[in-house]
């Protein structure tokens, strides 16, 4: 006999525990929650700095604390994590998915589940991915690798460190590798701005006396069988590298904070439709993808800035498992009260990408990215065509942060065209006040 | 005292092993490295040549078609990965169609089975992908891709448990002759070793050994070659192996699938003065994606896994140099492309000239080959659910991007030659070979090779000697488990 479920979790990192423990609180007693590593948490546990739960738990905590309050709201519901656990394969149909999974402790099986909320989380990118000219050395980590070496398996992995790419795991490692005694030489980063957060800059990089080299990157990696010694140069607007702005800098380890990428191979073998935008699955406003009862939150969906942010993402994904589950949501849905969200003129992505008017929350909250940074207050506009349906003021954005925006019914209602374009004011006239 | 030595456990060098092992003689199989095949071995296009590239009158050519049968046959007989995918040589004008026609003969003349010249309509037929303006293609049925680095591996171990003994991280640096024997000595160490025969199959460094023993015939112009290796997202691309026209700098740039269903793209050909400078240019690798680009316009390089470059052991000789170079001194040396393919012909080829000369070649009634490699993901749906009942380790996935188990990483650590490096265990298992690089699994890795291997994690290496990952514990001092 299959077991069978009513939600299936993949996945026990913050965006797994929230789903599970907000379905369990909209009336879900079967819930199984799925976990590749040893220990649930995710990627928090390595995290041992502080600021997270700001937003979430109103208080400034630890990763590994947060994960801790995830765990008794888990213990609270009377949920556990199967750890060591990996799913294989996902098979969607139409009155319940079926999941093939291995452990060591229980083998491989199918299971069954009415609801499936992917909660996998993201990778690193890679040296390959970026093409770095050299020799294939020991030295070279991503930053979030060093992380886990570091603050869990209790080693350093370098002593003359360079940090290429500022993204948030690369400034946090520069802070901690300097902290534990390694010297930091740099962070270098390839566009004319930073990926990370503006307190992360401060905190891990001023605060150090690290500098951190904008339209630099490295062009040469040296050594033996370890790196020896980084080339760095200058790059131009069409991001090559100058010459004659040659740096050489003897380290012997190269950190790679050069971005993140959603875990989505289980999504896409799965035949659910992906978002290129985001690289995680095209989602509606309740976190539902292109298949019914699938749905999907965290960094899966897309990378966030904040975990407080996934926290509150999943707990609606999961709510509306629960629901689905439960029947409260029509079984055939109607489209024409659909609404596409395109990200229009310096908008890099939106999630959602489409809404169920007549579903939707209200009001609704939508996350999306800038393309580049914008140090001046600017206006951002809803568009239904050319009709400006409405407009928010931001003070200060950037790529690297995350940004939202509520949408109301009877804003969602005024659409006609059935696109909603999300888009960044021309500047002229854009610094006005609200 | 060894019957004999093999200097060099490259590919040539395992296969001759691998031979001999069948034989009433003792066998030392000499390593420099800290594993088989470190060198041009592992590092190439893995590819088993049909064998119309070689001219008729050369070694390579007279080896070629020999050893590509032989390659199969192992490869089957010791469960190696292997695919035959077949092969085209694409001309983009009329010269180049000359060109292949000269091949054509050539293949028929080496003995080259299904060779066929068709025109750049029925190559688009069979590769979509394949550019518009390619006028004619030289199909070559039999030619396939290989995992080059476990064939090595697999020729080895079968050689040790026949009784070869293997002894790596020894470079040899002096061989005299003596009456009835030579004596070789290793770089910082006192050992000596005897044998009555010793074979050159030192690869890249085969000019050194060569030259340790009689005057220097030939020099080695090592050839540095780049590649990409683009994930198989990046399929469906082509299912066969793709070459540029060959032109006087080698086969050309080659578009090719891999046994895991990857893309290789490269190599390009540089000579270089260091035969371990395996670095890789912006220049080169702009050069390779031009030329590749050429043949199949919509390669998507951006889904690059990694680059990286091997070093081929090119000679002034433009053949391979095989041949007795002093009294029971046998060269296997400047083995290059199609070296992969002729190593079980060049091996053949080794053991008889050494029965020429002397040595004494009598089969042992006990013979041990085969070999069988347990790979999860292989394993036939319906009994996977037995298999990782019967073994639990099997269960748990440690690479994530390939799905290779624990089972299958501590299998390889109990083998005859087993890992003393995180690329041991990838060259052994694929860990670490998708999409991540290792990121996820590389910690665990090195856990379980710490534990299997009885070494602190400190000690643990990248790969060669002196790729340490860890520097040091962070809490000096603190008790640790």
């Amino acid at each position: 006999m299959t077991e069978r479920w009513q939600l299936v979790v993949i996945g026990g990192g913050p965006a797994g525990i929230g789903a599970a423990v907000a379905a369990r609180r909209s009336g879900l007693s079967r819930i199984l929650i799925l976990e590749r590593d040893r220990e649930a948490g995710g990627i928090l546990n390595q995290c041992i700095h502080n600021g997270f739960g700001l937003h979430y738990f109103g208080q400034e905590l630890t990763g590994p604390e947060y994960a801790g309050r995830l765990a008794d709201q888990l213990k609270a519901e009377g949920l556990k994590v199967q750890c060591d656990t990996m799913v294989l394969a996902i098979e969607p149909g139409g009155t319940g998915h079926r999941i093939g999974l291995m452990s060591a402790s229980e083998g491989y099986r199918w299971i069954e589940s009415q609801a499936v909320i992917l909660a996998m989380g993201c990778r690193e990118r890679t040296r390959g991915a970026i093409g770095i000219p050299g020799k294939r050395l020991s030295g070279i980590l991503t930053a979030g690798t060093a992380q886990r070496y570091v603050n869990m398996e209790g080693y350093m992995v370098g002593e003359r460190v360079i940090v290429l790419g500022s993204g948030d795991i690369g400034l946090i490692m520069a802070r901690r590798m300097t902290l534990e005694g390694a010297e930091v030489v740099a962070c270098v980063e390839l566009m004319p701005y930073s990926g990370g957060l503006a307190r992360n800059l401060v905190q891990c990089l001023d605060d150090y006396d690290i500098p951190l080299l904008l339209s630099h990157t490295i062009t040469r990696i040296d050594g033996q069988e370890r790196v020896s010694g980084v080339n760095v140069q200058a790059v131009d607007q069409d991001l090559k590298p100058v010459p004659g702005t040659d740096r050489y800098f003897q380290v012997d380890t190269v950190l790679l904070s050069v971005g993140l990428i959603p875990e989505n191979e289980l999504t896409r073998a799965a035949g659910i439709e992906m978002d290129p935008r985001t690289g995680g699955a095209l989602v509606r406003e309740n976190k539902e993808t292109s298949v019914r009862g699938i749905f999907a939150c965290g960094n899966v969906l897309h990378v966030h800035d904040l975990v407080d942010y996934v926290t509150q993402e999943s707990e609606e994904a999961g709510r509306a498992a629960a629901a689905y589950v439960n029947g409260l949501t029509p079984a055939v849905s109607s489209e024409e009260d659909l609404v596409r969200v395109i990200p229009g003129p310096g908008i890099a992505y939106t999630v959602p990408q489409e809404i169920r008017v007549s579903r939707a929350q209200d009001p609704i909250r939508l996350f999306f990215r800038v393309r580049q940074p914008e140090k001046s207050p600017r206006r951002i506009l809803l568009k239904d065509g050319d009709r400006v349906l409405g407009s928010f003021r931001k003070p200060y954005m950037a790529p690297g942060e995350m940004e939202d925006l509520t949408l109301t019914r009877s804003l969602l209602e005024e659409i006609q065209g059935g696109q909603l374009e999300i888009a960044l004011e021309e500047k002229e006239g854009g610094i006005t006040a609200q | 005292m060894y019957d004999v030595a093999i200097i060099g456990a490259g590919v040539v060098g395992c296969a001759l092993a691998y031979t001999l092992s069948q034989y009433q003689v003792s066998v030392l199989l000499i390593e420099k490295e800290n594993d088989v095949a470190m060198g041009a071995s592992r590092a190439n296009t893995a590819i088993i040549h049909a064998g119309f590239d070689p001219p008729p009158e050369s070694l390579m050519g007279q080896l070629n078609v020999e050893g590509m049968h032989r390659c199969y046959e192992l490869c089957r007989e010791l469960d190696v990965e292997h695919r035959q995918t077949g092969s085209l040589v694409l001309a983009f004008d009329a010269s180049q169609r000359l060109t292949l026609e000269e091949l054509y003969r050539q293949g028929l003349a080496n003995g080259c089975a299904g060779l066929e010249i068709i025109s750049g309509d029925q190559a688009r037929q069979r590769e979509p992908r394949l550019s518009p303006d390619l006028v004619a293609a030289l199909w070559a049925p039999e030619a396939g891709v290989i995992n080059p680095w476990d064939f090595a591996l697999a020729m080895a171990e079968v050689a040790l448990r026949n009784g070869v003994i293997f002894m790596p991280d020894s470079r040899v640096t002096a061989i005299r002759r003596e009456p009835g024997f030579y004596r070789m000595g290793f770089q910082d160490s006192e050992e000596e070793i005897k044998a009555r025969y010793v074979v050159n199959a030192a690869g890249l460094e085969s000019g050194l050994i060569h030259d340790l023993v009689a005057e220097p015939s030939f020099q080695i112009q090592p050839t540095r070659g780049e590649y990409y290796l683009l994930d198989r997202t990046a399929g469906p691309l082509i299912q066969s192996i793709i070459f540029h026209c060959p032109t006087e700098h080698g086969k050309g740039v080659t578009v090719s699938p891999t046994i895991h269903d990857n893309f290789l793209v490269g190599p390009n050909s540089q000579i270089i003065d260091d035969p371990d400078d395996t670095g890789v240019t912006r220049a080169g690798l702009d050069h390779i994606g031009e030329i590749a680009r050429k043949m199949v316009p919509s390669l998507p390089l951006n889904a690059n896994i990694r680059n990286f470059a091997g070093v081929r052991a090119n000679s002034d000789r433009q053949d391979f140099v095989i041949g007795l170079a002093a009294e029971n001194f046998l060269d296997l040396a400047a083995i290059k492309s199609p070296g992969l393919t002729s190593a079980p012909a060049i091996a053949r080829l080794g053991r008889d000239l050494l029965s020429e000369n002397g040595l004494d070649l009598k089969k042992k009634e006990v013979w041990e080959g085969g070999r069988r490699v347990i790979r999860f993901k292989e394993i036939p749906e319906d009994q996977k659910e037995a298999f990782v009942r019967d073994n639990p380790l099997y269960g748990r996935v440690i690479c994530r991007c390939e799905t290779i188990t624990e089972g299958e990483l501590v299998a390889c650590m109990k083998s005859p030659i087993p890992p003393v490096s995180i690329d041991g265990v990838k060259r052994r298992t694929g860990s670490g070979l998708g999409r991540c690089q290792g990121g996820f699994c590389g910690p665990r890795v090195l856990e379980i090779l710490a534990r299997e291997s009885g070494r602190q994690p400190l000690e643990i290496e990248e790969d060669g000697r002196g790729s340490r990952i860890l520097t040091r514990p962070t809490k000096e001092g603190c008790p640790r488990d």
